[in-house]
Formats: structure tokens, C-alpha cells, sequence
């Protein structure tokens, strides 16, 4: 460990640093998502428009990254309240933080399909 | 305390403390108070408990959000050809409940709020300068409210005959 620097490595650290960058990831994009939202106050065609964005294909792999970003910050986020207020939480830290990798790898391939399907088909066609 | 006291302190080395107490219940030791313990003379804290409010803020927005927002994920993006659905329809579908109104306007201020907080958090340990921080956390704070009075207002005069 270098000397004079306060960061430990290993699960506790980087989980630490996977939920800033995802959480500060997710923030930007909640900001762009109400302002893309707000155009339905302006008219029908408005919103209609920037939602077809959404459906570009090269979007949707965009849209695969947000909701890794979600699933990451979701599940490590329960393992830190759990490591705050469960007595035994500091000493399970690594093992809840494997078991919400596990959780979301799992999430993520079931997540393949629903949303990266319409664009696989618009590439490749059907 | 025996009548001899002052006769063994003269003859013996060993003194009063390792010796017999020099108090009993008619001459009780004096009471020492605990190092740092608040008294009426303490004077009050000037802080407040804002930081640790904002810590369990984040924790009880956190569950609910993980409900609200990967509910909003299943329905956007998973369920009825995920994301291909969405239009101004599929909108004004939603909102015309008010289940899906107070859904949405619960997740858009919680989550906004947790974001803010975490940007505030990111800032005040990166921003070294005093006023790089003053001025970033200026731009956060008008940028979390634009957002939330904006997206409220949206909710709020939503009016699906737009057109």
C-alpha cells in the first residue's frame, strides 16, 4: 500500500468506487430523463420524437448500461445499509458484496433479452 | 477508619492511599466528573445534526427507491415489448391513475433528493478550493431544484387533449 493515502483496496474500496461512478452516472442521466419527460407538455410529437432516441439500437446498449448502473447501485446499496445497521454486517462485507454481484449478474442476463431484443431485431433483422 | 491513622502514617512507608481510605460515609471522597461530559455550563452545539440526517436520509430513500425504480425498469423496459411501447399514449395512460401520478412524483423527489445529496458528498470530497465548492454546489442545488419543481409541474398539469 502506498504511503500517505487513506484507500484499502480490495472489495470494501472498490465496491466504494463502483457506487460513486454508478451513482453519480445515474444522477446525470435522472436530469436528462425529466427534461426528455418535461416534452410532454409541449406536444405529442415533441416527446414522440426524443423517445424514438430511445429506440435506436445504439441507445439501447446505453440502456443496458443504465440499468447495470441501477442493478449495482441497488444491491450494493442494501449490502451498506446492511453493514450499518446489522450487527454482523462489517464482518459479512465481502460476502454480501460477491452475493450482490452474483444477484446481479444473474438480473443482467435476464435482462438481455427485454432490452437489447428489439434492437438485435432491427440489426439483424427478424 | 481506625483511631492509629496518623500514628501509622508517621511510622510506616506506606501511605494514605495504599494504606486505609481516607473517606467514609460521614467524609465522602469528592465526586470527579467524567472528562467531557455535558453539564448545564456546556455550551450548545452550534452544528446541528444535519450531516447525520443526511446519512439516514440516503439509507430510507435508498430502500424505497430500489422498489420504486426497478419497478419503473420492469414496466418501461420489460414488460409489453419494453422499450418500443413508450409514446405519448403510453404516457397518458399511466397518468390518468393517480396511483401512477403519486408513484412517479414519490420517485422523481426521492431520487433526486439521494442524488443530490451524493453530488453534495462528491463535491465537498474532491472540490479542494473553497470556492470551487461554492460554486459547483451552487450549480447542483439550481439544478436539483429546476429539476424537481419542473418534473412535479409536468405531473401536475399533465393534459392528455394536449392536441
Amino acid at each position: 500500500m502506498p504511503a500517505g493515502t487513506l484507500y484499502r483496496g480490495r472489495e470494501g474500496m472498490w465496491s466504494w468506487v463502483a457506487h460513486r461512478v454508478t451513482g453519480v452516472l445515474i444522477f446525470f442521466f435522472l436530469f436528462v430523463h425529466v427534461l426528455d419527460t418535461a416534452l410532454v407538455r409541449v406536444s405529442p410529437e415533441a416527446y414522440d420524437d426524443v423517445v424514438a432516441t430511445y429506440k435506436n439500437p445504439v441507445v439501447a446498449l446505453l440502456e443496458y448500461g443504465l440499468v447495470a448502473a441501477i442493478l449495482f447501485h441497488a444491491l450494493n446499496g442494501l449490502r451498506v445499509i446492511a453493514v450499518d445497521f446489522w450487527s454482523k454486517g462489517p464482518r459479512y462485507q465481502k460476502q454480501m458484496l460477491w452475493t450482490a454481484v452474483g444477484i446481479w449478474i444473474v438480473l443482467m442476463v435476464g435482462a438481455l433479452y427485454p432490452v437489447l431484443g428489439h434492437a438485435a431485431r432491427q440489426v439483424f433483422g427478424s | 477508619m481506625s483511631t492509629n491513622n496518623t500514628v501509622a502514617e508517621e511510622t510506616t512507608a506506606i501511605g494514605p492511599v495504599e494504606g486505609e481510605s481516607l473517606y467514609d460515609a460521614d467524609f465522602p471522597a469528592p465526586l470527579i466528573e467524567a472528562p467531557r461530559k455535558r453539564t448545564a455550563k456546556t455550551p450548545k452545539s452550534t452544528r446541528g445534526n444535519f450531516e447525520m440526517a443526511a446519512w439516514l436520509f440516503m439509507r430510507l430513500s435508498g430502500v424505497v427507491l430500489v422498489v420504486l425504480v426497478i419497478g419503473h425498469l420492469i414496466i418501461q423496459l420489460v414488460l409489453d415489448g419494453g422499450v418500443s411501447k413508450i409514446g405519448f399514449a403510453f404516457v397518458a395512460g399511466r397518468w390518468a391513475s393517480p396511483f401512477w401520478q403519486v408513484w412517479d412524483l414519490l420517485m422523481l423527489w426521492l431520487a433526486m433528493l439521494h442524488g443530490g445529496n451524493g453530488l453534495r458528498t462528491v463535491i465537498n470530497d474532491y472540490a479542494e478550493r473553497a470556492t470551487t465548492r461554492l460554486w459547483l454546489k451552487g450549480l447542483l442545488y439550481t439544478a436539483t431544484v429546476f429539476t424537481i419543481l419542473l418534473g412535479s409541474l409536468v405531473i401536475f398539469t399533465f393534459d392528455p387533449n394536449i392536441r
